[in-house]
């Protein structure tokens, strides 16, 4: 129990280095927050002016651009790492690859967090959807997204950071992993936002966690190997 | 020569089977000839699976035992899984087009887990293209398959669960074949491709290992080689050069 209340404290550590070197530089969440509103405007742009149309596809557009602009967010705080071989250096330390694996996951997923309610409300504003009303099943869903795309992205950003391909790789690697994630999410979305009228909102919801967990077990269980080579 | 013998077995067995299927079988009563599509599709679409589930035990197994032969079985199981998906799906595209009128049926959980299926495992081949130290290669190349092969399952249910939570599947799926209802004679084809597909699989599967060990060998002379060519004098300095 010990063991694992140290992981743990190693693991916020790890976070926290990365939300003051976050605070100070802005690396990740500007940048990927400004990529997501101009993938909103196109993807308004793609479907034409109809707003029926446009608020039918809310909870498709908002997911796509999570997932897109997550991924960036996400590898963003790995290439991080890469600057004066920073992660062989977090390698050496006589801790456990779990607690930086978590770390580097609980960075992701303050960034996911932030993102996620942002362009939530962006996509309410944008495409006059009543996010209002439904706000409680709709945050929950925003973090039950963002915990996986932050799990299954730190994975993959660790994955591919090496690469000389890394900007092709991750997203041919990522994307189709985080299919189950965005469908659950966007049918959860939907099933919120009007009201849930079939009651299956809890299941999609259900998905989303076991998903989680699934994600963040395989990810602490095998991130260790890459800090090997 | 035990590999080539199985081989030929394996040809004469598909060949076999291939004419059962055309013309000895008869036809489906509601679906025609086109069900005939239906033998090697479905063979190959279980195989695909099989390639991928060796992939990820050998994956398992490398991260294990540290024994590179692992890891080309990982690669052979890639490799062939994608080229036995990549079938499948094509023929299950030849076979949707007279049956539901459509290529594509978003409605089919199958169809959809299976070109994600396939988006996975060539991001595996191209993924390990990118790393050149055969030990590293081989540990990347490990998690990612293991994490793909975790990704599937999921991948299964959320797609079926997609389709509807509340509708009854209205088409009948590929796998009804096997219904108890169905006559011996389809299933006795069916599974008699399955058996011939099964053994040139693995003929296939022999052959890609054989070749991902000349492979890793043929690496391991050049950065031998290489090793030499570096600690040799250097042509220029030598006296016969300088004397030139």
């Amino acid at each position: 129990m010990s063991a694992l209340r140290a992981d743990a404290r190693i693991a916020l550590e790890i976070a926290r280095k990365d939300a003051v070197g976050e605070l100070r530089g802005r690396h990740a969440i500007v940048s990927t927050l400004f990529f997501s509103a101009v993938l909103l405007l196109l993807f308004g742009f793609a479907l034409g002016p109809d707003s029926a149309r446009l608020a039918a596809a809310a909870p498709g557009l908002l997911w796509l651009a999570v997932v897109f602009a997550g991924m960036l967010a996400v590898s963003r705080l790995h290439l991080l790492e890469t600057d004066d071989d920073a992660l062989e250096q977090l390698a050496l330390y006589p801790i456990s690859r779990r607690a930086i694996y978590a770390g580097k996951a609980l960075a992701g997923l303050a960034v996911m967090l932030l993102l996620g309610l942002l362009v939530l409300a962006a996509v309410g504003i944008l495409f006059a959807v009543d996010v209002g009303a439904a706000w409680l099943p709709l945050v929950a869903t925003v973090v039950l997204g963002a915990i996986g795309i932050a799990a299954v992205g730190t994975f993959y950003a660790g994955v591919t950071v090496r690469l000389r391909a890394r900007e092709v790789m991750l997203p041919l690697l990522m994307l189709p992993v985080l299919a189950p994630l965005l469908l659950a999410a966007v049918k959860a979305t939907a099933a919120a936002l009007a009201g849930d009228p079939f009651g299956d909102l809890g299941a999609w919801l259900q998905l989303l966690v076991a998903f989680d967990v699934i994600m963040v077990v395989a990810g602490a269980a095998t991130y260790g190997y890459l800090l090997e080579d | 020569m035990k590999t080539r013998i199985l081989g030929f077995v394996a040809l004469a067995a598909v060949a076999v089977m291939l004419v059962v299927a055309l013309f000895v079988v008869p036809a489906d009563l509601n679906q025609g000839d086109a069900q005939r599509i239906m033998y090697p599709h479905v063979a190959s679409a279980w195989l695909g699976y099989l390639s991928f589930g060796v992939t990820a035990l050998a994956g398992i197994l490398w991260l294990w035992k540290r024994d590179l032969r692992f890891d080309a079985v990982a690669v052979a199981g890639a490799e062939i899984g994608v080229m036995f998906t990549a079938f499948a799906i094509w023929g299950g595209m030849m076979w949707g087009r007279p049956i539901w009128g459509v290529f594509w049926q978003w409605e089919d959980p199958r169809l959809t887990t299976t070109a994600l299926l396939l988006a996975l495992y060539v991001g595996y081949l191209l993924f390990r293209r990118l790393t050149d130290d055969p030990e590293r290669r081989a540990t990347r190349a490990a998690i990612v398959g293991i994490v793909a092969a975790v990704d599937i399952p999921i991948v299964h249910f959320s797609v079926e669960w997609w389709r509807g939570l509340h509708q009854t599947a209205t088409i009948g799926s590929p796998d009804r074949v096997l219904n108890p209802a169905a006559p011996m004679v389809f299933v006795g084809t069916l599974l008699g491709t399955l058996a011939a597909f099964m053994l040139a699989w693995l003929y296939f599967m022999i052959r890609r290992y054989q070749l991902a060990r000349a492979e890793l060998g043929r690496e391991e002379q050049v950065r031998r080689e290489r090793i030499e060519a570096a600690r040799a004098p250097h042509p220029a300095a030598s006296p016969t050069e300088v004397a030139r």
